[in-house]
């Protein structure tokens, strides 16, 4: 496993080097990740990197790329949307030359164009934004004070707005709310009931599971292998 | 024990990281939020959000109150009536 990096266009036509995990051993099979969004990035980061053990295992490359304004990146995430993403991800998968893409969760919302793979338990961009408006709304609530959707959408919308820790643009928000997964050729989902156990994101505090892990890069290696 | 109260301890059981078979001793009286640290306000938002996706109800930000998630009982109450008007 290296440390490695790849060129990141920037909103306005800049470009930053953006840091990316990365098994790489030359290897024809080169799965690109596209990760978990928000919360269940952090929540899932571990679990995608124990897949990612398992598929270098297996003989397969792969590829865990900084999304703009996440994780190690230090680009602002309030000046963000999700089309700047899914050009990361497109400029990741040409810099390491990606044959497949793996996308986990809301990374399955900001897929590269035309490369296959697979999608591991999709979720709606709406579904994000909903989780994320409650957490907010719950913890001004035990602040003492009342918060609610519509306003908070009406403001955030022009404004931007912070929602459980993330600064989110008003396109951002915007974008999230309509974006879903499954309109792209040669991407399968795998449900998470394939995978089995009880889903990771879900969890209050963020844990593993290393029979999760097996299962997902083995429905990858065998579909890769077929 | 019905539908909802085993849908509802699975969700639990996902969100807290319980074993399989953990949460059948919960009871009525058993104290969820204030007596379990770990339900901060976003994995509460992902109870949720997971219990609007599985029970197939809708939950509007004005029912959620504290009382809710005082005890597993009053969070079952709440999860029926929701699914009786669905």
């Amino acid at each position: 496993m290296k440390a490695e990096s790849y060129p990141c266009p920037l909103p306005g036509g800049a470009a930053a080097s953006e840091y990316a995990l990365a098994f790489d051993a030359g290897r024809e099979k080169r799965v690109l990740i596209a990760p978990a969004l928000f919360e269940e990035g952090h929540k899932l980061r571990r679990f995608t990197v124990e897949v990612m053990r398992r598929l270098d295992g297996s003989g397969i490359d792969c590829f865990l790329p900084d999304l703009p304004g996440c994780n190690e990146s230090e680009q602002d995430l309030a000046l963000i949307e999700p089309e700047d993403w899914r050009m990361a991800l497109e400029a990741a998968a040409r810099h390491f030359e990606a044959s497949h893409v793996l996308a986990i969760r809301g990374g399955g919302l900001v897929l590269p164009a035309k490369l296959g793979g697979w999608h591991y338990a999709p979720v709606k961009g709406s579904s994000l934004l909903k989780t994320m408006l409650r957490a907010r709304i719950l913890s001004a609530r035990e602040a003492g004070r009342e918060e609610n959707v519509d306003a908070l959408m009406e403001q955030g919308l022009q404004l931007g707005i912070e929602l459980a820790g993330f600064s989110l643009s008003g396109e951002m928000l915007r974008q999230l709310g309509t974006l879903v997964a499954g309109k792209q050729p040669g991407i399968t989902a795998i449900e998470h009931e394939l995978v089995g156990g009880g889903p990771l994101w879900l969890r209050a505090e963020p844990d593993e599971d290393a029979s999760q892990a097996d299962a997902l890069a083995a429905i990858v290696a065998v579909g890769l292998n077929a | 024990m019905d539908t909802t109260d085993r849908k509802l301890r699975a969700i639990l059981s996902d969100v807290l990281g319980l074993r399989p078979g953990q949460a059948d001793d919960f009871t009525a009286e058993t104290g969820l939020f204030g007596e379990l640290p770990e339900l901060d306000s976003m994995a509460v938002a992902g109870l949720l959000t997971e219990m609007e996706d599985r029970l197939d109800i809708v939950i509007d930000e004005d029912e959620i109150d504290g009382e809710l998630f005082e005890t597993y009982g009053s969070l079952l109450k709440f999860a029926r009536s929701k699914r009786d008007k669905a």
